[in-house]
């Protein structure tokens, strides 16, 4: 039986365009009004799976539903439930504002009337108003994004989907589209969106999913994931001269009791400990036994950037920067 | 899906290709004006007494142009039909449209009503300025509606390969040389500027397998000869009309298939 607090359900889902696997075996759920979000590198396959659930990619491999309607066979019904924010250069340059949701009012077959108050509304809710009437090619990438998002409420939308919402927007028009984004949230719409900065994913997500090379590597909501490195780590440094005691200091410092696990960096060492309070003066006494001088000590949370490189052996900035979605 | 939802589909985004036109004047203007000022007007002009009308069977060469320019319109508008919907499908907006409940005909629909009457309204331009420059067409007005039958069906084939192009090609640099390579040679191949008699003979193999010289061999009595010269040369394109676009929108619905999934 279906849960019924599950609105999106993704099986297996495998997508190959001719020799190349863009997606493979990806399965997750999404839970009724919630933000969920699919974290990875440029051509890790988020887009993939997010154009696959809108309906405009078939998969090769797998099912999945959306509010229980399956996106291949029932792709119409799907279309009529959902928004879809695409990525910013999806705007029509010599239409205005208010032309692109007149022109959606039409594609989602509302009435007249019923298009006209629908986008007073919405421009409104972000704050278009005064620019509605004029051309799309002399709006700022902020305004792009803030009629895109009006075009994908359009439709009264159960489910919202945005990808890459804030790519390529200064810090101000992102703090305001992630505003929007709650506000959604808080009407109870349900979101799913793709992004590759971990501070948004961190931020604005109820969960995520860590997607790397087509395949999903990790699911859970940001404070989980994080946890669920083991907590809190140390970050030694030591004096230049001495990198070829780092192996050794590492064995010394594996052997602590409340040690979980340690990396070696060219100048020093990451270990993840269960309390940095307790573990700190235990580890400084290694260092000082095995006559390793120490340049620095620091201690951190972990960030989504360590559940990042844990879970995808690299970091995020590290990846496929130069592979296209695609 | 109902009648009125495709019709309302079909409408707005109709109005939207209507209204980016509106919004470029300037290429309004060009597109417009281009094809009688270049072809018509200076070509026409240019070889006016050059031209040998024994050879031409026609009164001047302005008249005998006049045919060839309204199908080179025809062919012009036809094969840039798909530029939009490529630059739509590259910057995702194709997408954006694609994942809303709309039948997936309605935008390749709207697309062919825009460019037909761009088109036919370009023809009854191009016949206006010919009438202007002396040119009277021999079969009156029930003539001028059977070139814009002739010229739309000509244009559905022409589009569709165009749209097939845009929804094949990886860039729209490929596109736009391929149109390239397509277009001149479709013109200078065919009976458009000069009577295929007037030929080289292997050139004259070549255009009799080019769709252009039927229909321009169509519409060019239809403007200069009268109805008994006319009746054959127009049923036959029809006939060549119907396979071509068969044929045409065979291919354009595959690539669309394709490309939409």
């Amino acid at each position: 039986m279906m849960n019924p607090a599950i609105v999106i359900d993704v099986a297996r889902l495998g997508k190959a365009f001719g020799s190349v696997t863009a997606i493979e075996d990806v399965s997750f759920t999404v839970h009724a009004g919630e933000i969920f979000g699919l974290l990875g590198p440029n051509g890790a396959g988020k887009s993939t799976t997010l154009r696959i659930l809108i309906t405009v990619l078939p998969p090769s491999a797998g099912t999945a539903t959306v509010l229980g309607h399956d996106v291949v066979t029932e792709a119409d019904t799907v279309r009529s439930l959902i928004g879809y924010v695409p990525q910013e250069r999806a705007v029509d340059r010599f239409l205005t504002g208010r032309e692109h949701l007149e022109l959606l009012g039409g594609l989602y077959h509302l009435s007249r009337t019923e298009t006209k108050a629908r986008i007073d509304e919405l421009l409104k809710l972000v704050n278009l108003e005064e620019h509605a009437d004029r051309v799309a090619k002399t709006y700022s990438g902020g305004m792009k994004r803030k009629l895109d998002i009006a075009c994908g409420l359009l439709p009264h939308p159960k489910i919202v989907f945005l990808d890459e919402p804030t790519l390529g927007l200064d810090v101000q028009s992102r703090l305001r589209i992630w505003d929007y984004i709650r506000q959604l949230r808080e009407k109870g719409i349900t979101i799913v969106m793709t992004t590759n900065y971990l501070e948004e994913a961190d931020q604005l997500c109820d969960r995520l999913a860590i997607i790397d090379g087509g395949t999903i590597r990790v699911i859970g909501s940001p404070l989980e994931l994080k946890t669920g490195l083991g907590g809190d780590s140390l970050s030694l440094t030591i004096k230049e001269h001495e990198a070829e005691k780092l192996p050794r200091l590492r064995e010394g410092v594996m052997a602590l009791p409340l040690v979980r696990d340690v990396r070696i960096k060219p100048t020093g060492l990451d270990i993840l400990v269960e309390s940095p309070e307790k573990s700190l003066p235990a580890v400084i006494e290694v260092a000082q036994r095995l006559d390793c001088s120490l340049d620095g000590v620091e201690y951190h949370r972990p960030r989504l950037d360590d559940v990042f490189v844990t879970h995808t052996g690299h970091g995020l900035r590290g990846g496929t920067p130069d592979a296209a979605e695609e | 899906m109902t009648i009125q939802h495709y019709k309302q589909e079909v409408l707005a985004l109709t109005m939207r290709w209507v209204r980016r036109l509106s919004r470029e004047k300037f290429s309004m203007l060009f597109t417009l004006v281009q094809p009688m000022l270049f072809w018509l007007i200076f070509f026409g002009s240019l070889f006016q007494r050059a031209a040998n009308i024994q050879i031409l069977d026609a009164p001047n060469y302005m008249s005998f142009l006049a045919g060839g320019v309204v199908v080179m319109t025809v062919l012009n508008n036809g094969l840039a039909g798909g530029v939009d919907l490529l630059f739509d499908k590259e910057n995702g907006f194709l997408e954006r449209m694609m994942s809303t409940p709309i039948h997936r005909s309605s935008v390749i629909l709207s697309r062919y009503l825009f460019v037909m009457a761009i088109t036919g309204m370009q023809i009854l331009v191009i016949l206006s300025i010919a009438f202007v420059f002396g040119v009277r067409l021999e079969t009156g007005l029930p003539g001028i509606a059977l070139i814009l039958a002739i010229g739309m069906l000509f244009g559905v084939g022409l589009t569709a390969i165009s749209m097939g192009i845009a929804f094949s090609v990886k860039s729209h640099g490929d596109f736009f040389s391929l149109l390239g390579f397509l277009s001149l040679p479709m013109i200078f191949l065919s009976s458009a500027l000069v009577p295929l008699s007037a030929m080289p003979g292997w050139m004259q193999v070549v255009a009799l397998v080019n769709p252009m010289t039927w229909v321009i061999d169509a519409v060019r009595p239809l403007i200069i000869t009268g109805w008994d010269a006319a009746i054959p040369q127009v049923a036959l394109a029809f006939v060549i009309l119907a396979i071509f676009d068969a044929v045409c929108l065979y291919g354009g619905a595959k690539a669309f298939r394709r490309a939409i999934g």
